[in-house]
């Protein structure tokens, strides 16, 4: 973003960088920039919330009246610690014939949908797989889990990219089974922590480590701060 | 899971200096029409999506809400977009002010990168950044807000 102010600016353009990681912020000085301590994904803090967010743009618009280069703490710090964990009723379990974590997937579709209706289709399915191919996804992944052959499994795509979509499969329906709106990193702690399926993705992301797979296909299968 | 070590991690990534950087002189915010430039990799339902490393740009219609997430990074929180796309992209906030005559205008067009660039950004800084500059110009665009993810 901060490379960008500059590009933009040399074009006439003024320009207000939000900084949500101040290391780089620091080291790349846009004309005119605010370090937001927020988490990341959230560079206008709080979802949901109007009034903090024109806090947000206030402070970013006033730095339009600085004579000369300038960078600024917005006051407030949002920590993803202060996050009430997300609580969702998951479905019990439908059939003792498949996996629980396919049959969970399954389970949330009829929440999946609702949510897509409500808030729209913004993380959820459709990047690599549609979501008639969840539950063959998440198959793919317990059978390497088993101990098939990664490339032999069966993955219908990319495997990061199909991690994604079912991630964001998960997360979208977390919109409409929470009893509260998600707070940072808690619809991504539900979803590895909480679930069979989000279980499920962890314990691959280790088996392919320790199987010798190369690290761009495992290590983006979760956040990277999760062990692998 | 834990923000400050995701931060911590990314934050080691090189990033590009500017030794002599420009700057645009300001002027009254009631004087300018604002535009919104993430790098969040958001796209319209039916455009094309990002792919790793796509230093290209895609254009979000101001009239519009039905935007995606396409971002290939899974190091940051995607349920706070999910619930409100302002958290990312202030366009309702923004529609606001206008109507306050706090801003004179919100831009018809804004524009979405994806964040996950090489190391050099040459293309985006030779190719991609001055498209993009260009056509917020066209625009009539004074004040660029960009928001990253």
């Amino acid at each position: 973003m901060s490379t960008l102010a500059h590009i933009f600016e040399q074009q006439g353009l003024i320009t207000l960088t939000i900084g949500t990681v101040r290391p780089h912020i620091e080291k790349v000085r846009p004309p005119r920039g605010l370090v937001c301590d927020f988490p990341l994904g959230r560079p206008l803090g709080k979802p949901g919330d109007a009034q903090f967010q024109h806090d947000v743009l206030a402070r970013l618009l006033a730095l339009t009246a600085a004579e000369g280069p300038v960078l600024e703490d917005y006051p407030v710090t949002l920590a993803d610690a202060e996050a009430a964990p997300l609580v969702c009723a998951l479905p019990p379990r439908f059939s003792n014939n498949i996996h629980p974590a396919v049959d969970e997937a399954e389970g949330i579709k009829g929440a999946y949908e609702r949510a897509v209706a409500q808030y729209g289709n913004r993380i959820g399915v459709g990047r690599e797989i549609d979501v008639g191919q969840i539950p063959d996804a998440i198959s793919a992944f317990v059978h390497i889990v088993e101990g098939a052959d990664w490339r032999q499994a069966g993955i219908p795509g990319n495997p990061m990219r199909v991690a994604q979509d079912v991630r964001g499969y998960y997360q979208t329906a977390a919109l409409v089974l929470a009893d509260h709106s998600p707070g940072a990193w808690a619809g991504e702690n539900w979803f590895y922590q909480h679930t069979e399926t989000g279980k499920l993705m962890l314990e691959l992301r280790s088996v392919l480590k320790a199987a010798g797979a190369p690290q761009s296909l495992w290590f983006y299968l979760s956040p990277g701060d999760r062990p692998a | 899971m834990s923000d400050s070590d995701i931060k911590g991690m990314v934050g080691e990534l090189p990033c590009p200096e500017f030794p002599n950087p420009a700057f645009t002189p300001g002027k009254p915010l009631a004087q300018c029409r604002v535009a919104v430039v993430t790098s969040a990799a958001l796209h319209h339902v039916d455009d094309e999506g990002f792919a790793a490393r796509d230093d290209s740009f895609r254009i979000l219609d101001a009239g519009r809400r039905d935007v995606q997430l396409g971002h290939w990074s899974p190091n940051f929180d995607r349920s706070g977009f999910a619930h409100d796309l302002n958290v990312v992209w202030p366009i309702d906030r923004l529609e606001e002010l206008a109507a306050r005559n706090v801003i004179k205008a919100v831009a018809p067009r804004h524009l979405a990168f994806a964040g996950n660039q090489d190391e050099t950004m040459t293309s985006l800084r030779l190719d991609s950044g001055p498209a993009a500059a260009g056509l917020l110009i066209d625009d009539e665009v004074d004040v660029v807000v960009l928001t990253p993810v």
